[in-house]
């Protein structure tokens, strides 16, 4: 790579305004709600009040009378069509409308298409239901109690809510590694459920052409191509004559993965009424049956020296999945990557085990910047280290630190088979305690103890693990995870490049052309990237668990390396030199020891169109393609420090500094790093103070609204102070990493272990997030409450 | 998108065509002003007047003033208004105090303090205010206009002493001397409803409390009041020990219940920690400052 110094101005990497905020800033980005068509209908689902009924009876004849009402859909409609139930990511099925019974609040029931919005909703209230409501299975602890309701009798002999056992690891030399460990801690903790709450809910237009038997989806989604070929197989509609298109998209974090049952009624509106029909959900119908994340029950049991070497760990699992398993996340790993949970550290054994149940809430469970449950497994690690310092009364960077794998150690196979690419974690942490001034944080800490203020400083080390992934193994419902890329450029040397990933808002249009411009010498002002449409771009897999750079990025430049390799041969018959004799000179091809003589990209671009005689077996024009099976997955890291002040009268906390010292390898744009880990930080805030859904025990939703459900302000935010330490992967072309998720995988530990840090002089070891102040208040009593159920 | 049901909309430009209206109108119709409380019930469909009488243009209502001993607060202000005002913060700085930490910059643009107080949610922070203030709360209607004292203004959760056909149109405050006061807050995160707030007022004669007033919100107190800790105070020299009683008394006569904000044990500990902390500050305010 060239060093950036050594570049022209808006040439590859480096800090460049985002080409997409200039219509962003305006007010004219293109969402989903933005599209109007000719003679397009609206929308709008009736939703199940209850957690667990069955359906007695659905009565549309008022709806139907309506005077703005085109169509009134019901799940016995859909069963003549074979789509009242489709398939999930994760070898189960969930309902697009139900038929037998509701197994969440907020399930779809019917599906009213309208000339407006307000017709569609007031025509809801016209649908006469009648439920013979059921006992709801909310406390995942009780699912497979004897004696609690069966959620799922549709499928057939079921008789319980259990959903999978899945483990990874050596137990019995986990188990031996426990026998000789002078140390063994354990901690139960929750990671409970929260939600992605991107700012833009999810919606979709379907646009079938009764003519041309063409239907155009325009969605909200992460993965235009997978949603397409899904559709295919689902409905088996011809895949030629499906198109879809994901504009700007306001916000992902995984809730625009999977297809939701609103998307698939948009489209039989639009086939029954022949008219385009839009969807949009409003804000409580994408906090209260969209895909949430989390919810997992933990048991972590950390063995090691008295001297503090970490020596195995052990978690056990108990996975919340809602009432329909429609975790998305490669096929063969229910429980996502969790099995990285020995995360960072040196340890001779580990082994975890997770058991999925059903319950009564809605599904989902992977999505929320987690990287397929990375976030669960290093909150989790991160905690149980820190439990052990407590445990041997030492520092817990000293301990950190300590147990850090080593830079001679990669690449790392772990205990659990992965293996880490590249890493320097030591050089990490270290480089975050300089910026937090550790040692002085510590002293203020302790002065301020012995006044009885309570002042805590919280650490986290995460190894990420994204960039899903090889084909050999992984896949996401038969498809393998590789991504292509076609590069083309243009007779007078600007490019196009075309993606299968699709921004969210990680800046997509100015990272990918700079990764084009890194490797031609192209000026990254000069390249158009082209994504979200399926008629437009290659196939691949969609831009979630920070795969982007990693996959996609990889193939932009293995393509971009094509062109400049096939830009030589070019080069060589318009210079009549031999291709040996040329020199690569960012953007031009030399003759070596007489760099006057030379063409840049443009002029062999137009050589290349032009009518200059080739060489043999050099077709025209200057384009390439590449579709990426990446060899491994990427393992980006980073070592953050959070320092807490906590009111011992009231229980607030307040976040009075955050460090975070990222490595994601080399950074193709700084500032778009530095704005995703500001925004991860925030996150991490949120999660491990204030996001919470719970349910009471009838199963109602207590999170279906921004005034239940939490999002932080800037006012709990503060002043971001970042690092960087930059290790590249050894295995993708440029070194790239990834960082999307970063910053939502490490930040909640270390807030979580700074807010206990505080509590260290009650003797409190533990509570659960999120951590408001009552919940502190209460921990300081040595009584913290369960997050996961009502407040009693 | 969340749309209300459907309803009808009429503009007053004054208070006598206002109470026209609602006579009009009937008791399905709905007085709008800022209208941050009542919209987003309507889009919830969890309200559905029939009529929405928009008021915003009663500028007759929007005054802060002093009246000879009274400070006397328009139904109309906004509350960033009140938040702002120097006149009110001079007298009594539980206002500012107590507006900063109210929802969030674009509520306190929109949102009146009249139409605050006539939600009547119980967790609402005005309230606590006015009745720590001991205000009265002065109305108008078909049939004349009533004074009433604030601990009767509001008759349980989201009721009041309101007609059909009246509007809140002032709140008066006494002036007092020798007075201090405060605001002391809980909340999840800014912008949130309160866990617990409780605001005081203190005046000291002679070195003894003459007059206290202590208002909480969000415990289910009767009538956002403390009446019993502000009972405790009369009389007595200011010491922590009179403090610590009366914020006792006050988180003993509340009746905070269990949500998601927190469970009962802890809403009613941080009714004695912000009685205390609100007490002390206002009591340090009610001694003459030193030049």
């Amino acid at each position: 790579m060239t060093d950036v110094k050594d570049k022209p101005d808006g040439v590859g990497f480096g800090r460049v305004t985002r080409k997409e905020d200039a219509r962003f800033v305006r007010g004219k980005g293109n969402y989903v709600d933005d599209i109007v068509l000719p003679g397009m209908l609206y929308g709008a689902v009736l939703r199940s009040p209850y957690a667990h009924a069955k359906i007695i009876s659905i009565d549309t004849s008022e709806a139907e009378k309506h005077p703005k009402v085109k169509a009134v859909i019901t799940g016995a409609l859909l069963e003549t069509l074979n789509l009242a139930w489709i398939p999930s990511l994760s070898h189960d099925v969930i309902a697009v409308l139900a038929t037998d019974k509701v197994r969440y609040q907020g399930q779809e029931v019917a599906f009213v298409v309208a000339e407006d919005r307000y017709s569609a909703r007031d025509a809801l209230e016209l649908i006469e239901v009648d439920y013979e409501v059921l006992p709801a299975v909310v406390d995942a602890k009780r699912a497979l109690e004897p004696d609690a309701a069966i959620i799922r009798d549709d499928i057939e002999n079921k008789k319980d809510n259990y959903i999978f056992d899945w483990g990874s690891g050596d137990e019995q030399a986990t188990e031996a590694v426990f026998k000789k460990a002078d140390v063994i801690v354990e901690q139960d903790m929750l990671y409970p459920r929260v939600h992605p709450a991107p700012m833009e809910t999810c919606g979709s237009v379907a646009d079938m052409d009764p003519i041309s038997g063409k239907l155009t989806i325009y969605c909200t989604t992460q993965a235009p191509h997978a949603h397409r070929t899904l559709y295919a197989l689902v409905a088996g509609l011809p895949e030629h004559k499906l198109r879809v298109y994901s504009p700007d998209i306001g916000g992902g974090f995984g809730n625009k993965v999977g297809i939701y049952p609103g998307y698939v009624l948009s489209v039989v509106g639009s086939i029954v009424t022949k008219r385009p029909v839009k969807w949009v959900e409003d804000r409580s119908e994408n906090l209260m049956s969209t895909s949430f994340a989390r919810d997992y029950h933990m048991k972590g049991k950390i063995a090691a020296t008295k001297e503090g070497k970490i020596l195995g760990l052990r978690v056990d699992v108990l996975a919340d999945h809602g009432a329909f398993n429609n975790t998305a996340q490669p096929t063969k790993f229910p429980a996502g990557f969790f099995h990285v949970f020995s995360g960072s550290y040196d340890m001779e054994a580990a082994y975890c085990a997770v058991k999925g149940v059903y319950t009564n809430k809605a599904p989902g469970g992977v999505a929320y910047a987690c990287s397929f449950r990375v976030t669960e497994a290093v909150y989790a690690v991160e905690r149980m280290v820190d439990r052990l310092a407590l445990e041997l009364d030492m520092d817990p960077a000293e301990l950190r630190m300590k147990n850090l794998l080593r830079p001679e150690q990669f690449p790392y196979t772990s205990p659990t088979g992965w293996e880490y690419d590249s890493g320097e974690y030591p050089r990490a942490l270290r480089l975050a305690m300089d910026i937090a001034g550790y040692e002085d944080l510590r002293k203020e800490q302790a002065e301020k103890r012995a006044n009885g203020e309570l002042m805590g400083i919280g650490l986290s080390f995460f190894t990420e693990t994204v960039g899903a992934g090889p084909k050999k193994h992984m896949d996401i419902l038969g498809l393998g995870m590789a991504d292509g890329c076609e590069v083309r450029v243009h007779p007078t040397g600007k490019a196009v490049v075309r993606l299968s990933v699709q921004t969210q808002g990680q800046g997509h249009e100015t990272t990918f052309a700079q990764i084009v411009s890194e490797v031609t010498g192209i000026p990254t002002a000069d390249i158009e990237v082209v994504h979200g449409d399926t008629d437009n771009t290659p196939f691949g897999l969609g831009t979630y668990g920070s795969r982007s750079t990693p996959v996609s990025g990889a193939a932009a430049a293995v393509a971009s390396k094509r062109i400049v390799e096939k830009a030589r041969l070019i080069a060589s018959a318009m210079l009549e030199c031999a291709p040996e004799d040329l020199e690569w000179n960012l953007g031009r091809w030399q003759v070596k020891g007489d760099p006057s003589a030379g063409k840049t990209i443009a002029e062999i671009a137009l050589a290349a169109h032009a009518s200059l005689e080739l060489p043999d077996g050099i077709e025209g024009h200057l384009d390439a393609s590449c579709v990426y099976d990446p060899p491994n997955l990427t393992f980006p890291f980073g070592a953050y420090i959070c320092v807490v002040d906590v009111d011992r009268g009231t229980g607030k906390v307040k976040v009075r500094r955050f460090i975070a010292v990222d490595d994601c390898g080399p950074r193709i744009n700084p500032m778009i790093v530095e704005g995703q880990v500001h925004g991860g930080l925030a996150d991490g805030v949120g999660m491990a103070l204030m996001e919470s859904i719970a349910f009471d025990e009838d199963g109602n939703c207590l999170g279906g609204s921004f005034m239940d459900y939490l999002l932080p302000t800037s006012l709990e935010c503060p002043s971001w102070e970042t690092g960087e330490t930059v290790t590249p992967s050894p295995h993708h072309p440029l070194g790239l990493k990834g960082v999307g998720e970063s910053a939502t995988v490490g930040s909640p530990p270390a807030v979580v272990n700074a807010v206990l840090d505080a509590l260290k002089p009650f003797g409190v070891k533990h509570a659960d997030m999120p951590l408001t102040p009552a919940q502190v208040w209460r921990a300081m009593q040595g009584r913290p409450m369960r997050t996961d159920l009502a407040i009693k | 998108m969340q749309v209300p049901a459907p309803f009808d909309y009429k503009r007053a430009s004054t208070l006598a065509e206002a109470i026209a209206l609602l006579r009009e109108c009937g008791p399905d119709s709905r007085v709008i002003a800022g209208g941050h409380s009542l919209l987003p019930m309507m889009k919830l469909r969890l309200a559905r007047p029939e009529v929405l009488i928009d008021i915003n243009h009663l500028s007759e209502l929007d005054y802060i003033k002093v009246d000879g001993n009274t400070l006397k607060i328009g139904a109309m202000v906004r509350h960033v208004t009140l938040q702002k005002s120097h006149l009110a913060a001079e007298y009594y700085p539980i206002f500012a105090e107590a507006e900063e930490q109210i929802a969030d910059p674009l509520v306190r643009n929109r949102g009146t303090v009249g139409g605050s107080l006539c939600q009547a949610d119980p967790a609402e922070d005005l309230s606590a205010v006015f009745s720590a203030l001991k205000a009265d709360i002065l109305i108008a209607g078909s049939y004349g206009t009533r004074k009433l004292p604030i601990s009767e203004f509001h008759t349980g959760p989201y009721t009041t002493a309101l007609n059909p056909d009246e509007i809140l149109t002032e709140i008066d405050v006494p002036l007092r001397s020798n007075t201090g006061s405060a605001y002391e807050k809980v909340e999840r995160r800014v912008g949130d409803w309160a866990i617990a707030a409780v605001g005081t007022m203190v005046r000291v004669d002679d070195g003894l409390i003459s007059e206290a007033g202590i208002g909480l919100t969000a415990v289910r107190a009767d009538h956002f009041r403390a009446k019993e800790a502000e009972d405790s105070l009369l009389g007595r020299s200011p010491s922590t020990e009179a403090i610590a009683e009366a914020a006792s008394l006050a988180a003993r006569h509340c009746n905070p219940f269990a949500d998601q904000r927190g469970p009962e044990d802890y809403k009613r500990h941080l009714v004695e920690e912000l009685a205390k902390r609100a007490l002390s500050r206002a009591l340090n305010r009610s001694l003459p400052e030193v030049h």
